[in-house]
């Protein structure tokens, strides 16, 4: 067998989509020598099957399918000098920064002075959320019929029953509606929606497709073939009523029931993770408990929008450049740093500690549940730090507010008003 | 007096539109409320009139990477016609390499809209196209 080949680079990113294209492009622009590594052979992740509009508004300042938006992040990490690695899968990762990775069967070794984590996240599944019944062919998570369908060319069913109003399950419900299928319901648990609204109009009022919300699938039925399910309606506490059952008639069942940030490889470096998140706990400048090793993106906390996921990217990216280059960047010390705290009404924030002293911190949230008119304030002991008014916020949309910690003396608490 | 409570499509923050008209809708007879942007307005407008919106689909590839190439309306156009879009584009087939903004359909139905595609796909090499 012959030696692994061996690299040595300031900068590896693990994960080529929006989050880690935009972190190695960052990097390099401030000097690093980058590779990013990614196991598909094509760059651009998820974005790939995301064939829908929308994406880029705000970091373009256009309109573009997920496609386009990830040609024009490959394009920014070409141009900055990123050395690109497709078709490797990093197998281990160590807390001295050593990668293993696996190419064409083969084992490589990579060195890096910095790593960004931007592994994305996967999709929660039947049996994460136990659906009673029958296990026949054709439960789909909706990410995996986005592939099938965009991707692979594969026509999944005929009728389609989605569980889960999340938006990959609102753009699936409109995409298989124009591929021919007959989108039979969207049933949500939650009395109101997990998607943006606007995906509520263009994919679901659109087509006149009805969303049960207080409802959820309690049986699948079928023998070899999903033939159907039952439908059940839930109470606040979260229990169905009985004698509310209605069957639906399908050939298909779409789960969108969440998303789950994929840190299997953080653990191997003994990266900590923030119970709310499912994602690294990170400083203000996104590294994790591990020095030198940096979390971006949807492996992180779960983004609502490419954009944001691309931006905190080359945050991180700019972070780990700074760090690899022998640059101060600050560790989390409990004795150093401010912690911040998810308050009243408030889900989670990162980045969840911020060093003492720091003029300015983007905090990125999200709140508990849906509300009117929301007055969002960070406190520092009596003093308010930052404060964000918004006229209606919502769970599924993340909140982003800028907070001065200058002053900030310990805690940093986040709360709803 | 006509009223309807509409959620605008145009960027992700969603604005819930409250929006009042007399008579035909446009800029003089309708009052919106709830917007973060002049665009809300344009919508509100569109959305009563003739709603449009942008078909984002897939076309089929001979010879190439990927099985499929995404593509899209270059414009919105109106809700009505998006299903005479889909039935022009059943048959396509494109030959790769296809790059972004590569024109697909042109001005399909007379709308003056084009499709383009989203999503590049390099030719396969060492194969014959099937």
């Amino acid at each position: 067998m012959s030696e692994p080949v061996c690299s040595t680079v300031d900068v590896a990113v693990i994960g080529g989509g929006p989050a880690g294209l935009a972190a190695a492009a960052a990097a390099a622009r401030a000097g690093a020598n980058v590779l990013l590594i990614d196991r598909n052979p094509q760059l651009g992740g998820i974005l790939n099957q995301c064939i829908h509009d929308g994406f880029g508004l705000h970091a373009f300042g256009e309109v573009l399918t997920g496609p386009e938006f990830a040609d024009r992040y490959v394009r920014q990490a070409i141009g900055a000098g990123v050395r690109l690695r497709t078709r490797t899968l990093v197998t281990g990762l160590s807390a001295d920064g050593e990668l293993v990775c696996s190419r064409y069967g083969a084992r490589e070794t990579v060195r890096a002075k910095a790593t960004v984590l931007a592994m994305g996240c996967r999709e929660r599944t039947r049996g994460m959320i136990r659906i009673p019944g029958a296990r026949p062919a054709g439960v789909y998570t909706a990410g995996t019929a986005q592939w099938l369908t965009n991707i692979g060319n594969v026509r999944i069913g005929r009728r389609i029953v989605i569980l889960g109003s999340g938006d990959i399950g609102l753009i699936m419900a409109r995409r298989l509606t124009w591929e021919g299928a007959e989108v039979a319901a969207v049933i949500e648990k939650l009395p109101y929606p997990s998607g943006l609204p606007r995906n509520i109009n263009q994919c679901l009022l659109d087509y006149d497709i009805p969303l049960h919300l207080s409802h959820s699938v309690t049986c699948i039925q079928g023998r070899n073939r999903v033939q159907g399910v039952t439908v059940s309606r839930f109470d606040e506490n979260g229990h169905a009523d009985s004698g509310s059952e209605f069957e639906l008639t399908c050939d298909t069942l779409l789960l969108s029931v969440g998303l789950i940030p994929e840190n299997e490889l953080s653990r191997h470096a003994g990266v900590a993770l923030d119970r709310t998140t499912s994602g690294a706990d990170v400083t203000d400048e996104y590294m994790t408990s591990v020095p030198g090793v940096f979390s971006c993106g949807n492996v992180l906390h779960i983004h609502d929008l490419a954009d944001w996921a691309a931006e905190e990217g080359e945050r991180a990216g700019v972070s780990a450049a700074r760090y690899a280059d022998g640059g101060v960047v600050r560790q989390l010390q409990d004795n150093a740093s401010i912690v911040v705290r998810a308050g009243a009404g408030v889900r989670y924030v990162v980045p969840q500690r911020i060093q003492r002293g720091v003029e300015e911190v983007l905090l990125s949230l999200r709140v508990t549940a849906p509300r009117g008119p929301t007055t969002i304030r960070a406190v520092c002991g009596n003093t308010i730090v930052g404060e964000l008014r918004l006229r209606k916020a919502h769970p599924a949309t993340m909140e982003q507010m800028s907070v001065r910690t200058a002053e900030a003396a310990k805690d940093l608490e986040v709360i709803c008003e | 007096m006509s009223e309807r409570i509409m959620t605008c499509i145009l960027c992700p923050n969603g604005c819930e539109l409250h929006v009042a008209w007399n008579g035909e809708p446009n800029e003089q007879s309708i009052a919106v409320d709830g917007n973060l942007c002049p665009k809300g307005i344009t919508y509100a407008i569109d959305e009563l009139t003739h709603p449009m919106r942008t078909l984002t689909t897939s076309v089929r590839v001979r010879g190439g990477v990927q099985r499929l190439a995404s593509v899209k309306t270059a414009a919105p156009v109106s809700r009505d016609a998006i299903e005479a879009f889909r039935d022009q584009l059943r048959p396509v087939v494109l030959d790769a390499p296809a790059a972004i903004g590569d024109v697909v359909l042109e001005n399909v139905k007379d709308t003056g809209v084009d499709v383009v595609v989203t999503r590049a796909v390099a030719r396969r090499c060492g194969k014959d196209s099937a």
